[in-house]
């Protein structure tokens, strides 16, 4: 009787577990609009004012929002729903439209501008400017629908070919035409240096920042609402339940500790998703709530060297040629070195310790050289010939001392004479 | 009304004497003399290439004087396919009335003068030719006879180029006395001449004197020089205007409504002045219908609403023979109505065209080899006059023979047509004086609107509908407070009345284009400046002044052309886009070239100036620089008749990036615009913000002078201020205070604008990229350079978190470095790189010293 209930207990659990995935996953995933803004209230407040005015005034704008990745700028402007029924909006992506000519066309298509011209098979570059301009040049203030353009990496506009596209947009933002707002997106600090001269002084310096400018309270609190489920959840005991385990979370030392570490690294909301978004994943039926060991786990995991993690896979060979390499950087003062000179020194070692399980012939020894070439742990000099032997080809090594001896210190079943030889290119003496 | 009765019941019978000249050139047949037969009075009148003639006019009491110049035969003519090309004399009442003072004396009756305006189109309906006039040419020295023998003799003394008035010239004195005293056939015309005009109702009859003013709007109109206008534009607009009489009401009413309607537009102006002829002329003769709301609204709707109701009762009430040529003219008003129906109404009107002329007048097929084009040439048809006269006596007989069998036919149908006229309605007797169409009302209809024909062919091909934005849903609000009101004038696109601190710039430029409009030459002018100082606004100022001049006929009228090389997706697109807005036509960069070059080249084609306005030059920078070349190019040569006006940034960009042949063809002629200084903006702020009290007075001074000192550019200024008021209506206010816009406000829109934030993103970044921050500052310490490698700063990173008792980074978390790098606080390398990849600071050390050290 007891083990039925405690089954039927689990099954309900299940599909609790399930939904509670879904939701949350959704959250940290999607750049969902619902979500709360932190700390953006004054710019948002700014912006949406302007596209207001645009939309209701038919004043046109230009407005440069800029911040650090992942602090929002595509959030905010998801949120800019107020304003959609009167408007039209272009959405423009500097990675997609990677230059002008395609920009014009996806302006085009998304003003629904070829219904105008009912058949026409879209020409010339220049055709579809002048044919832009000209249905922009119609328009005025009073009787036209505004237009949003949202240029989305927004830098990367500013290298087309003589800016002609942003020249163009921030004119028509200076004259009595269509009214438009132009809204960039970036996350460089010096956009205003790129832009041309002409193009700069069209453009209206306004700019919106967006600087990740909250504390650690603020995010503890982040980090509460991304987790709880919200009120509408289906079963309500469970929410309940849920709700309460994160509210004791927040509140636990170890995971305030892990936070604060986290918060540390990056202020980053992505990051902190991602944090969450591993221990989410440790949640089962079994495992129904989610735990401070989840979240150190997870913590673990996004704050591990990667390249340390490669190290633990090689073979001892590998190492040893790693060590010799570390050896050689020591005595030339990071000088590039070739197969030769490493192949040299791990002889040095091998003939001194005379351990005949490290004999190994040249070419395997080159076999081993060349994968760790392959898992790019060395890196040829770029100035080398590449028509140099093999063995002679100048490289540099990619892994800092203190990476190799924390490695070393991890590695399975380590040698203990290698590891002494590790720690000094002299313990053989 | 009355004296036009009158004058139509004389009919006038016009026929060629001598034999046809084809000219190869020009294609079609010329003659030397004409044979008006007046019926009733059986007098011939002969009119000889040379002679001075009177032609109808809109004022019967002075008809238009004017020199023969040639005579011909145009089949593409519907109605008048005879056509003369006159050089015109004008009477001082024809003189507009602002420049009748520069005679600075008072001009005697019967003066004339020669009307030296080579703009002005001569070519004219033979048939409009009254009769010869004896016009006695007087060296500047010889007094106007005052005691009058002759009341019909004019003399001609100065000659009137719409600026001055000059002495005739002396080869032109020559030339008219050589013609006046030589041929003795001249004589005998001139004789009887005095008889016929006589015997015309109009000068005996006791005419109500028209006020000065009605004639000299007509008279004025009329000197509006057209050119280029091809055969069948004239047609249309011959038909549009009807030749209905011009009572004064009409033609003020349309210039009222032309001024009420005001578009600086040219297209659209001429558009409108077509459109608002048609209503205003139609409803006139059928006073039975009310459709009148047409002449109220002149408005394309209702003009077309109006026009098939009338084409029914119409029907209904005219004959049947009569009913052809009034659905033509109502096939012809969408024309000047609606310009979508233009190519429909075009379609119809031809084959309608080509049956008349078949029924009408059979010997068109004799001459069918004739084409329609036509090019003026002075120099030819002097040469040709010379031959004709020679040719004349030869073969007099036959022609004379030839031209007695049509005439009957003519005779017939014309008279045929006055028949029905007497019968019906008055206003049927105007339409059926169309196919003679006077002069004057071709003159006078077809001046202006001239450019309608021209500039239609754009709207027609239907591949260029012209694109839209949708219009919005929502009514855009109006300003409501008075910080709405303001920010709305401070915005960049409000076009001010007036551009205040540029008026000296203004005055030259516009002092530039107006003396080379009115020189007939063309040239170049280069303007520089920085952005922002008003250079593209007053070169837009300058050319609507001249439209505004122009229409008012101060300069002659010209086409204005604009390009802007930002807007080119390719230098060479230059010469497409200035073809399309000269012509209309659409061509390939090269076959653009290829036109532009002909129409500016080749000599002998009249057309009006070109101001071209090329905005950013440099960047029509090519490699052979051969744009530009062309484009300074084009005005060096004498016909080309362009004036361009270029912009760009720097004042030496003709020495820095043109050869020599290209900086030398745009000439020295240059300006530049200096940046604002603070009174200026100051001025300009306060002349955007008249009666509008938003500003404080500081404020004001407070935001020239900072952007005077960063920039001068306006458009900053003009910013600044309208976030400042942003920021007003945000910020909370106090009861007491008046809501204006304070120091305080605009100091935070101008911090806002211009503070750097790389200090504010420093402080805002976590705690691991404010310790790499240190790290590279102290590693650059370490080794004096100002950059290392992201292993060198690493180390150090490490050091100093164990110094400072903190965990350190593993590797991959200390790629901050690549999103300090996005955000350019740094500047590093790809990170393909990894260890290796160089970093670099994008910021003083000194400002991250002092972004870190604040906490």
């Amino acid at each position: 009787m007891s083990s039925r209930k405690s089954k039927s207990n689990n099954l309900i659990h299940a599909e609790c577990l399930s939904q509670v995935q879904r939701i949350l996953r959704e959250r940290f995933c999607h750049q969902s609009s619902h979500s709360n803004l932190f700390g953006v209230q004054v710019q948002y407040k700014h912006l949406i004012e302007l596209l207001k005015r645009t939309a209701i005034h038919g004043e046109s704008n230009s407005v440069l929002i800029i911040g650090p990745r992942g602090s929002g700028k595509t959030m905010e402007l998801m949120q800019i729903e107020e304003v959609n029924e009167n408007v039209l909006q272009v959405h423009l992506n500097g990675l997609l439209q990677i230059n002008d000519k395609i920009a014009l066309k996806e302006i085009t298509r998304q003003l629904n501008l070829e219904n105008v011209v009912d058949d026409k098979v879209f020409g010339s570059f220049a055709e579809n400017l002048s044919f832009l301009l000209e249905a922009l040049k119609k328009g005025n203030r009073s009787s036209s629908c505004p237009v949003i353009f949202i240029l989305d990496e927004f830098d990367l506009f500013a290298h087309h070919k003589n800016q002609t596209l942003l020249y163009t947009l921030f004119d028509i933002s200076q004259a009595a035409q269509t009214p438009v707002a132009v809204i960039g997106l970036t996350c460089r600090l010096d956009i205003l240096e790129l832009l041309e001269k002409r193009v700069k002084s069209r453009f209206s310096h306004r700019q919106i920042h967006l600087m990740n400018s909250f504390g650690f309270p603020q995010y503890l609190k982040i980090f509460k609402e991304q987790l709880s489920l919200p009120a509408e959840f289906p079963d309500k005991l469970f929410a309940e339940k849920w709700n309460e385990n994160i509210q004791c979370l927040s509140e636990d030392r170890s995971i305030r500790e892990v936070l604060q570490k986290h918060f540390n690294v990056s202020k980053n909301l992505r990051s902190l998703h991602m944090l969450l978004m591993l221990a989410l994943n440790r949640v089962t039926s079994s495992h129904p709530f989610m735990t401070a060991a989840d979240l150190m786990e997870a913590s673990q995991l996004c704050s591990m060297d990667s390249k340390a993690n490669i190290v633990h896979g090689l073979s001892v060979l590998e190492i040893c040629l790693i060590i010799a390499m570390k050896h050689l950087n020591d005595i030339y003062e990071e000088e590039p070195f070739n197969f030769q000179m490493v192949y040299n020194e791990f002889q040095k070692f091998v003939q001194r310790k005379a351990h005949s399980i490290y004999n190994f012939e040249k070419p395997v020894v080159m076999k081993a050289f060349e994968h760790l070439q392959q898992l790019e742990l060395i890196k040829p000099m770029e100035r080398t010939s590449l028509n140099a032997q093999k063995e002679y080809q100048l490289m540099k090594l990619l892994l800092d001392n203190t990476q190799i001896m924390n490695a070393l210190q991890k590695y399975p079943n380590c040698p203990t004479d290698v590891r002494q030889w590790a720690t000094s290119s002299l313990s053989w003496l | 009304m009355a004296s036009y009765t009158t004058r139509l019941k004389t009919r006038q019978t016009y026929s060629w004497v001598g034999r046809p000249l084809l000219d190869r050139k020009l294609h079609y047949q010329t003659y030397n003399e004409m044979c008006v037969k007046i019926e009733g009075c059986s007098t011939q009148i002969h009119i000889q290439v040379g002679q001075f003639v009177l032609i109808a006019g809109d004022c019967e009491q002075y008809p238009y004087v004017a020199k023969l110049i040639e005579l011909f035969e145009d089949d593409s003519e519907p109605y008048s396919k005879k056509r003369a090309r006159v050089q015109w004399c004008v009477r001082f009442c024809e003189v507009p009335v602002r420049k009748q003072h520069l005679l600075g004396r008072k001009p005697a009756a019967q003066e004339i003068f020669w009307y030296d305006y080579p703009a002005c189109d001569g070519n004219i309906n033979a048939e409009a030719i009254i009769g010869p006039v004896r016009v006695v040419a007087l060296a500047p020295d010889e007094a106007i006879p005052v005691d009058l023998k002759n009341e019909k003799t004019l003399f001609m003394k100065l000659s009137w180029n719409e600026k001055k008035f000059r002495p005739l010239s002396p080869e032109l004195l020559a030339n008219l006395d050589k013609l006046r005293e030589s041929s003795p056939r001249c004589q005998k015309p001139v004789g009887t001449k005095t008889r016929s005009i006589e015997s015309l109702p109009w000068t005996t009859a006791e005419q109500v004197v028209r006020s000065i003013e009605s004639r000299h709007s007509a008279s004025k109109s009329c000197q509006t020089p057209t050119h280029s206008v091809t055969p069948r534009a004239r047609k249309r607009l011959e038909l549009n205007s009807l030749g209905l009489p011009r009572t004064p009401d009409s033609s003020t009413s349309r210039q009222n409504a032309c001024a009420s309607l005001g578009s600086p537009g040219r297209t659209k102006r001429k558009v409108a002045f077509s459109e608002v002829t048609s209503p205003c002329k139609r409803p006139q003769p059928d006073e039975l219908q009310t459709s009148s709301p047409a002449l109220k609204s002149p408005c394309t709707k209702d003009n077309k609403k109006c026009s098939p109701e009338c084409h029914m009762t119409l029907r209904t009430r005219v004959p049947v023979l009569k009913a052809t040529e009034i659905t033509e003219h109502k096939t012809l008003s969408p024309i000047s109505g609606g310009r979508k129906s233009l190519v429909v109404s075009d379609v119809v009107l031809k084959p309608e065209n080509i049956k008349k002329r078949k029924v009408e007048e059979p010997e068109a097929q004799n001459e069918a080899t004739s084409t329609p084009h036509r090019v003026n040439r002075k120099s030819s048809t002097l040469a040709l006059n010379r031959i004709r006269q020679q040719l004349q006596f030869l073969g007099n007989n036959k022609n004379e023979q030839e031209e007695e069998e049509f005439l009957p036919a003519a005779e017939i149908s014309d008279s045929s047509r006055e028949e029905e006229e007497v019968s019906t309605p008055p206003f049927s007797r105007a339409h059926s004086s169309v196919p003679r169409s006077r002069c004057s009302s071709m003159k006078s209809s077809f001046q202006t609107p001239s450019k309608t024909p021209k500039k239609t062919p754009k709207r027609r091909t239907p591949c260029q509908v012209t694109p839209q934005i949708r219009s919005r849903s929502l009514a855009a609000q109006e300003p409501a407070s008075a910080l709405e009101e303001a920010r709305l004038r401070l915005h960049v696109s409000a076009v001010p009345e007036s551009l205040p601190c540029r008026e000296r710039e203004f005055q030259d430029i516009y002092n530039f284009v107006e003396s080379k409009l009115l020189d007939r030459t063309g040239g170049c002018m280069y303007i520089s400046g920085v952005p922002g100082t008003g250079k593209t606004a007053t070169v837009h100022e300058v050319t609507r002044c001249l439209q505004q001049a122009a229409q008012a006929n101060d300069v002659p009228p010209f086409q204005y052309v604009e390009v802007n090389g930002m807007k080119l997706t390719e230098p060479h697109q230059v010469y497409v886009q200035i073809l399309q807005k000269l012509t209309g036509q659409k061509a390939t960069a090269n076959h653009a070239a290829q036109l532009l070059a002909k129409r500016f080249c080749t000599r002998g084609s009249p057309q009006e100036t070109t101001v071209l306005l090329v905005d950013e030059l440099d960047l029509l920078w090519t490699q052979k620089q051969d744009v530009m070349y062309n484009l300074f190019d084009w005005p060096t040569h004498k016909e080309a008749r362009l004036v361009v006006l270029t912009i760009a940034n720097t004042m030496d960009l003709p020495e820095r990036i043109m050869m020599n042949r290209v900086a030398s063809r745009l000439g020295l002629t240059r300006m530049s615009f200096q940046p604002y200084t603070h009174s200026q903006l100051q001025q300009i702020l306060m002349s955007r913000l008249k009666h509008v009290k938003v500003f404080e007075d500081d404020a004001i001074q407070l935001v020239a002078r900072k952007v005077a000192a960063l920039s001068g550019d306006a458009r900053r200024c003009l910013d600044i201020c309208r976030r400042a008021t942003e920021i007003c209506e945000l910020s909370p206010q106090k009861p007491d205070s008046p809501g204006l816009v304070t120091v305080a406000h605009l100091m935070e829109a101008v911090d806002e604008m211009f503070s750097s934030s790389y200090i504010t993103a420093i402080k805002n970044s976590s705690v691991l990229e404010q310790g790499f921050l240190r790290a590279i500052l102290a590693e650059f310490r370490r080794t004096g350079l100002e950059e290392a490698t992201f292993q060198q700063v690493y180390s150090q990173h490490v050091v100093l978190c164990r110094m400072e008792g903190l965990p350190y980074p593993t590797m991959s978390e200390t790629m901050v470095c690549s999103r300090l790098g996005s955000c350019r606080l740094l500047l590093v390398e790809p990170s393909r790189n990894d260890l290796l990849l160089r970093v670099r600071l994008n910021v003083s050390q000194d400002d991250v010293l002092y972004a870190l050290k604040e906490e």
